[in-house]
């Protein structure tokens, strides 16, 4: 924008800006609702189109034609399509996501119990994928073509490169089969995960936060032994992805005026790197960040699968070999709220990040 | 008295196609005075001008015969002492405000932050200092600019803010590096006559490069004039009319003037032979 060269702009964060935050948390909050009800639209077709029928699946094979129908009435089957519809997006709505087959419980009541876990897991690994990768980004982009580039590079192909199942086996193999560094597959040895289910008070579902408030130290030591090869092994993709964009846009930031800027003032080097241009290079790494979050918030089924993680990827799969079609379509729901939450919200850190933006 | 003296300032930049020299065996020397440096695009003017603060990336390579700083030996010294020289006595201000200041820091913490780390100063007494230097380049509400992102500020404004930041710590040599060709016609003049008051009263060195050859004439007591890397020219701006060299002159012809003939502008030669 210009203003007349003697009165800027009032300057965001007064008052007057205030509305249009506002606006804009409305406006995301918009087209997340939009978002979502598209995400229910699709589930609901798949639930449709898919060759299970739902009421079989229900009351059996051995069933009469009596109870066949009866239940094909309770499930609402025989209102028209808009209409069945309309309820779904009403349950989902109100949290109710249908019936599990397999466990015969809520699927939301699942969800709570299972996501925990891949939330965890996630957030762990995207803190090791950030702590280490922004850095190692920042490192190769200041020293291009020397060794320390070269390392970065080099590790980073190799997380890209290896698939997580190798990897996540090896790490077991390794760290836990033969240092014996660390605990192994599950959330927490099995005597302690007794104590946890009926001695902790559940409070978050995460093991790690519900340990530390109970002052249960003794298992949360345990459970960080657990916990700390899965998410290194998800952290190191994620580390490798996020080392590789921090370095391209470091790079092109370091070519920018104002750097040179920075330096006809005198400043140093670190201050130059990692104030000036780390400020401006945080800016589209946000995106990146958010989006391998929300990537491993999915779940990631292979690494839950060798960690006998009890995370959402995996009580979806088990769902889908289960042909549990509600647990399925009610997990892709989780799943896509959780992954258009984070987008939204990576959209507003953004606007916060960047002051042209807002 | 000489406050800087460059003799043979070759920038060198290895590419994969080869060699590639910016700027070709310039020498001059500068006092207290306006030195202007006057060429075409690719002639090798800001590399000359940021060659003195040392400040060409990597591939390019800077070397000299001498490059003396009031004592003190340019090539020399370490990158420790280069940053003292840059931060207080050496200064520049660069052609586009827009890209010259940081997009998401306020005006306030660029403008304080040399005063704060270096100095040692406290918030208060950085603000203060900053508010005056504002106020010198002639921003009414310096309070509301501090508290701005560049992007909230006009081009004119920007380059004032730029200026203010740059004259802060007082140095003795301040590398302009053409710094109102970004700016509307309007505000070009405003921020020069700015520019000129504050190099006057505060008797520093000035480095004016442009491509504006009238300008430089008008602006400057002495003008080096380069091409492709080489001053072809080095005159009194008093005598620019004068100008012997055929490529001074055909910059000086390629202007149109208000009022005068409207025949095609002759276009510039290029002599490979002045390249020499």
């Amino acid at each position: 924008m210009t203003a007349s060269p003697d009165t800027p702009a009032p300057p965001p964060g007064s008052l007057s800006g205030l509305p249009r935050v506002l606006r804009l948390i409305g406006g995301t909050s918009l087209s997340l609702a939009i978002t979502i009800l598209g995400l229910l639209l699709v589930t609901f077709i798949i639930g449709r189109v898919v060759p299970i029928d739902p009421v079989l699946a229900i009351v059996g094979e051995r069933a009469t034609t009596a109870q066949y129908e009866a239940t094909r009435l309770a499930l609402g089957l025989d209102e028209p399509m808009w209409k069945q519809f309309a309820i779904y997006v009403g349950n989902a709505v109100q949290g109710d996501l249908g019936q599990s087959l397999r466990t015969k419980r809520e699927v939301s009541a699942d969800i709570i119990r299972y996501f925990p876990a891949t939330l965890e897991l996630a957030t762990l690994a995207t803190l090791f994928g950030v702590l280490v990768g922004v850095p190692a980004g920042v490192l190769a982009a200041t020293r291009p073509g020397t060794w320390v580039d070269q390392v970065v590079r080099i590790v980073g192909l190799m997380g890209y490169s290896m698939p997580v199942f190798w990897l996540g086996l090896l790490a077991l193999l390794v760290f836990y089969g033969i240092l014996g560094w660390v605990g192994g597959p599950g959330r927490l040895d099995a005597g302690f995960s007794m104590m946890f289910e009926l001695d902790v008070q559940q409070r978050t579902g995460m093991i790690l936060i519900d340990t530390a408030l109970a002052g249960e130290w003794a298992m949360f030591r345990n459970a960080i032994s657990h916990i700390i090869l899965p998410s290194a092994v998800l952290g190191y993709t994620s580390m490798a992805y996020i080392s590789r964009m921090t370095r391209s846009f470091m790079m092109n930031e370091l070519g920018q005026e104002y750097i040179t800027t920075a330096r006809v003032k005198g400043m140093p080097e670190w201050r130059v790197v990692w104030v000036h241009a780390l400020k401006n290079v945080m800016v589209p790494l946000i995106t990146v960040i958010a989006l391998s979050y929300a990537y491993l918030l999915e779940g990631s089924v292979l690494t839950e699968t060798i960690f006998a993680w009890p995370g959402l990827g995996s009580y979806i799969t088990d769902a889908l070999f289960a042909a549990d079609m509600p647990a399925v379509l009610g997990g892709t729901v989780v799943v896509g709220v959780v992954f258009v939450t984070l987008n939204m919200a990576s959209d507003l850190l953004y606007r916060l990040v960047d002051p042209r933006a807002r | 008295m000489t406050l800087l003296s460059v003799k043979d300032l070759r920038v060198t930049f290895d590419t994969e196609a080869g060699k590639v020299e910016a700027v070709r065996g310039v020498s001059f020397s500068l006092g207290r005075e306006r030195l202007g440096i006057v060429g075409e695009s690719g002639s090798g003017k800001t590399m000359t001008g940021r060659s003195v603060l040392r400040l060409i990336r990597p591939p390019g390579r800077i070397e000299a015969t001498e490059m003396v700083f009031d004592g003190t030996d340019l090539m020399a010294a370490s990158e420790r002492e280069m940053r003292a020289l840059r931060g207080q006595r050496i200064a520049m201000v660069m052609q586009d405000p827009k890209y010259s200041l940081n997009p998401v820091m306020k005006v306030g913490a660029q403008l304080t932050e040399g005063l704060r780390l270096r100095d040692g100063m406290s918030a208060k007494a950085a603000r203060e200092k900053a508010i005056e230097a504002l106020e010198a380049v002639q921003i009414r509400g310096p309070e509301r600019v501090m508290e701005a992102y560049p992007h909230e500020l006009s081009g004119g404004m920007g380059q004032r803010v730029m200026i203010a930041m740059m004259l802060i710590p007082n140095p003795d040599l301040l590398i302009a590096d053409e710094p109102t060709s970004a700016l509307d016609v309007t505000v070009q003049a405003e921020v020069l006559s700015i520019l000129d008051g504050l190099v006057r009263d505060r008797g520093m060195g000035l480095i004016f490069i442009s491509h504006d050859l009238r300008l430089v004439g008008r602006f400057c007591d002495r003008v080096l004039v380069m091409y492709k890397g080489r001053v072809v020219e080095e005159l009194e701006a008093k005598n620019l009319m004068q100008a012997q060299h055929p490529y001074t002159q055909g910059l000086l012809n390629c202007l149109p003037r208000i009022g005068g003939s409207r025949a095609p502008l002759p276009g510039l030669d290029r002599a490979a032979e002045w390249a020499e």
